[in-house]
């Protein structure tokens, strides 16, 4: 009896292996393009001793640089971030890092308070697929599908991907145990340039109240810094566009207002900053280049350190061992990135390192 | 709901009536036994089956009833505006869309099939309603049959049951099987199906030919797919219930595919339809008039035409309430009718050839029959009687068989790795088809040591998970024969 009892045990725990292989062989791996998807994976891989915590769209993983907030400030920070990150999922995914740590700042980019449903499912899928499981991941699911899609999906996504088999290539194979790491804490560096040589003026929309939905979001996440003890910041980062409207700027104004809160619009202080519309974005000016990171990064430290007393812990030595290896592989990408630029005149692998580096 | 309610109630009831008048009817004749004389005792014997009748007509009329308002009211309508339009154009009833419960064919037919049973006197009736309500509303067979009969489900549904690993892992296979049939294979033939069969003037030819070919497959692997989960999960709960197919692409003729195929159905037109009919007082009368004016061999066929027709005339409508399936159900009664006239014939050829136990004979049969009925589901395939002959049209008038191989099998939507899926289960399942021809394949397996057993079902399970047509991509529909 006995015996049969391991023998069904171990027959089941085979069962359940090969599944997940074959799960996470069918799962797109994101090595080559769309980085992206694998943000909010990498965050489970990195040690949890942050002070700042980023929570937010492409504003914040394309903005902002932890390595250089080290670097300058000494500061400990991770970006979790994805791909039109929505409020709700931003929420989630903060109630999750707190499971993890308990950091003194908080950021949250405010631009996704204009999304009030999901847009996408891809986008949903750059987020949740590799989030682990727990409640708040359900509770993303859940706020975040779309009517067409289902739940069971996102818990199995061999059930959403298993088509992917006549697309298999030797990506799917060679990264099924292990991946790379393709962010710097959440911070994806990008270092060509393309100038911004038109800003597009916002549309005339018929309301401009952000929705009741985002509303609540907000709420809850000022509630759980508030709870946990955190200071929350909410910034708007100074990308051109999309276009960040007066009357969107002066409710936030107003929220951080009523609830004690520091809101700000790094868009006010472009100058201040030194941030060049000519060299320091990538993409005409929806996302800060590594240059204008940088940039934005130094004086946002300032800001974090004075403002909140954030402590400089560079003087840690366990840190700084740490840390020391982030700064080389954020270097060597930054060199690949400026070897491929000299080479191709583009950005061909996005500087992707050789995978010791970067595991 | 309230229609299976009234469905339930109404049989149960009437069922119920009938009954206690054969038993007073047994009493009468019990106490009275010696003392009455015979023509009091055939009269009656005569009010009391009247009585029956009467009551039993009266729960038919009921029945198919609701089954005909519902679905064939619209039906009628189209048919009723088509004549008012030849005489005015302008004017037309409007049509009521009556939501069609799930399954209301397959209930209607098995209640109705009960009713007849205990009118019959083939069994006693169901004392407790709640089981006859199980009975009739048992929901795995609900949406897709088979057509149970009461007597065969009785003891396997109401009859205590143990637990037994035996039962579950035969039935977990058997709706592996299945859900392998209807999510690989007919679900992937579906995409290619739909394409050809939405742009008819595009794809014609060959493409109807394929489309005959794929829609063959696919609501064979469909439909008895959709079996092999209700009996697979009726067979985990311990419920037997009784086999719908017989591998019935390995038929030689279309009266023996139609013995193979939906079984439960046809056993009910025969038993409850075809006999009926045959033996009944107007056609028997008609048959010797028939006699007496054209003929011994004439009148003899009589009652067989006129079953025959009827039955499949019906056949037709039940598959859906369009001309196209009555021309198909007719178009099937005059090749069964005429094959059986030209069976002297073939005794003839077989007689002189001694072909008929020659393999290449036997593949011919068997090849003929499955393009007969491929044709003859065209009907069903373009669901329009001018579109089918048009297509038959265009395959003897426009036929190119290179236009696929030159791309044109891609544009199907479905890719080469399918076809490769496709051609890979197919064999797969003509394989299991012709070993089942020595036994059950599963009972075989389950002889076989455990780790094969798992292997085998591990492996019909990954295949089901990964080659599956389900998701996003794929509008799996549901299962063809629920919407009958």
């Amino acid at each position: 009896m006995k015996k049969k009892i391991i023998i069904n045990l171990a027959v089941f725990l085979i069962i359940i292996v090969i599944l997940a292989l074959v799960q996470n062989l069918l799962m797109p791996k994101y090595m080559s393009s769309i980085f992206e998807g694998n943000l909010v994976e990498e965050y489970y891989n990195n040690e949890k001793d942050n002070d700042v915590i980023f929570i937010g769209d492409c504003e914040v993983y394309s903005n902002i640089s932890p390595i250089t907030l080290w670097e300058n400030y000494g500061i400990t920070s991770f970006i979790r971030g994805s791909a039109e990150q929505l409020i709700w999922q931003s929420y989630y995914l903060l109630e999750e890092t707190l499971t993890y740590e308990k950091p003194e700042v908080v950021v949250f980019n405010v631009l996704s308070m204009k999304s009030s449903e999901p847009h996408k499912e891809a986008f949903n899928r750059l987020t949740l697929d590799r989030m682990k499981l727990s409640k708040s991941k359900i509770g993303a699911i859940n706020a975040s599908m779309l009517e067409d899609e289902e739940f069971i999906t996102y818990l199995f996504p061999i059930l959403r991907y298993h088509s992917r088999w006549n697309e298999l290539t030797g990506e799917d194979f060679k990264y099924l145990l292990s991946k790379e790491k393709k962010s710097h804490n959440g911070f994806l560096m990008r270092s060509d340039v393309k100038p911004v040589s038109y800003v597009p003026e916002g549309k005339k929309l018929p309301d401009y109240r952000f929705s009741e939905n985002c509303y609540n979001y907000l709420d809850r996440i000022t509630k759980l810094c508030k709870d946990n003890n955190i200071k929350l910041i909410l910034m708007k980062a100074p990308s051109v566009y999309p276009y960040w409207y007066e009357e969107w700027d002066q409710q936030m104004v107003e929220y951080a207002k009523e609830n004690d809160l520091t809101y700000i619009n790094f868009l006010d202080y472009v100058d201040e900053i030194g941030i060049d519309h000519n060299t320091d974005t990538y993409d005409g000016g929806l996302h800060l280049n590594l240059a204008g990171a940088e940039k934005l990064t130094k004086y946002f430290g300032e800001i974090l350190s004075k403002n909140f007393n954030l402590e400089d812990r560079r003087a840690d030595e366990n840190l700084k061992k740490i840390w020391n290896k982030k700064i080389d592989f954020y270097n060597d990408m930054k060199q690949h990135q400026q070897e491929e630029l000299e080479e191709y005149g583009y950005l061909k692998s996005y500087g992707a390192v050789k995978p010791e580096e970067g595991k | 709901m309230v229609y299976i309610l009234a469905t339930t109630i109404s049989t149960y009831l009437i069922s119920r009536i009938i009954s206690n008048i054969q038993i007073k009817q047994a009493d009468y004749f019990k106490n009275n036994k010696g003392t009455i004389d015979k023509e009091d005792l055939k009269k009656y014997k005569a009010n009391m089956k009247s009585q029956q009748k009467r009551w039993m007509a009266t729960c038919l009329l009921i029945n198919f009833g609701i089954l005909a308002v519902l679905k064939y009211t619209d039906f009628s309508i189209s048919n009723i505006n088509f004549v008012i339009h030849l005489f005015n154009p302008e004017r037309e009833f409007s049509y009521l869309n009556l939501a069609i419960p799930l399954g209301i064919s397959f209930y209607t037919f098995q209640s109705m099939g009960y009713l007849i049973d205990i009118y019959r006197e083939k069994y006693s009736y169901e004392k407790n309603i709640f089981k006859f309500g199980l009975f009739i509303s048992y929901f795995p067979q609900l949406i897709q049959g088979p057509i149970s009969r009461f007597d065969d489900l009785k003891k396997t549904m109401f009859e205590e049951h143990s637990y037994n690993q035996r039962s579950i892992s035969l039935g977990f296979q058997r709706v592996l099987w299945g859900f392998f049939k209807k999510l690989v294979i007919a679900d992937r033939l579906l995409v290619a199906v739909k394409t050809i069969v939405g742009s008819p003037d595009e794809y014609t030819g060959v493409y109807v030919l394929l489309g005959m070919l794929f829609y063959g497959i696919e609501l064979y692997t469909d439909f008895s797919g959709g079996i092999d989960i209700t009996i697979g999960i009726s067979e985990m709960l311990g419920i037997n219930l009784k086999e719908n197919f017989n591998r019935p692409f390995f038929s030689k003729s279309i009266a023996e595919y139609w013995r193979r195929w939906h079984i439960t159905l046809g056993t009910w037109f025969k038993d409850y339809m075809f006999y009926p009919i045959s033996i009944s007082k107007p056609v028997l009368k008609l048959a010797k008039k028939s006699r007496e004016r054209f003929g011994n061999s004439f009148g003899k066929r009589v009652p067989v035409y006129i079953s025959t027709i009827v039955i499949w005339f019906t056949t037709g409508i039940w598959h859906g309430a369009a001309w196209n399936f009555a021309v198909w159900g007719l178009l099937n009664a005059v090749i069964i009718l005429a094959s059986h006239e030209c069976t002297p014939l073939y005794t003839r050829f077989h007689t002189k050839f001694h072909v008929e136990h020659t393999f290449s004979f036997r593949l011919f049969q068997v090849a003929r029959t499955f393009w007969l009925m491929a044709f003859l589901r065209t009907f069903d395939l373009y669901r329009g009687v001018g579109t089918t002959f048009k297509m038959y049209g265009s395959v003897f008038g426009d036929f190119n068989v290179s236009e696929l191989f030159n791309g044109g099998l891609l544009n199907l939507g479905l890719s080469v790795a399918d076809y490769i899926i496709i051609v890979l289960s197919v064999t797969v399942l003509v394989t299991v088809s012709l070993l089942q021809r020595s036994g059950g394949v599963r009972e075989r397996l389950m002889k076989k040591p455990v780790a094969v057993r798992y292997c085998t079902n591990f492996v019909l399970f990954l295949s089901i998970l990964i080659f599956g047509a389900y998701g996003v991509g794929y509008n799996a529909s549901q299962f063809i024969y629920s919407q009958f």
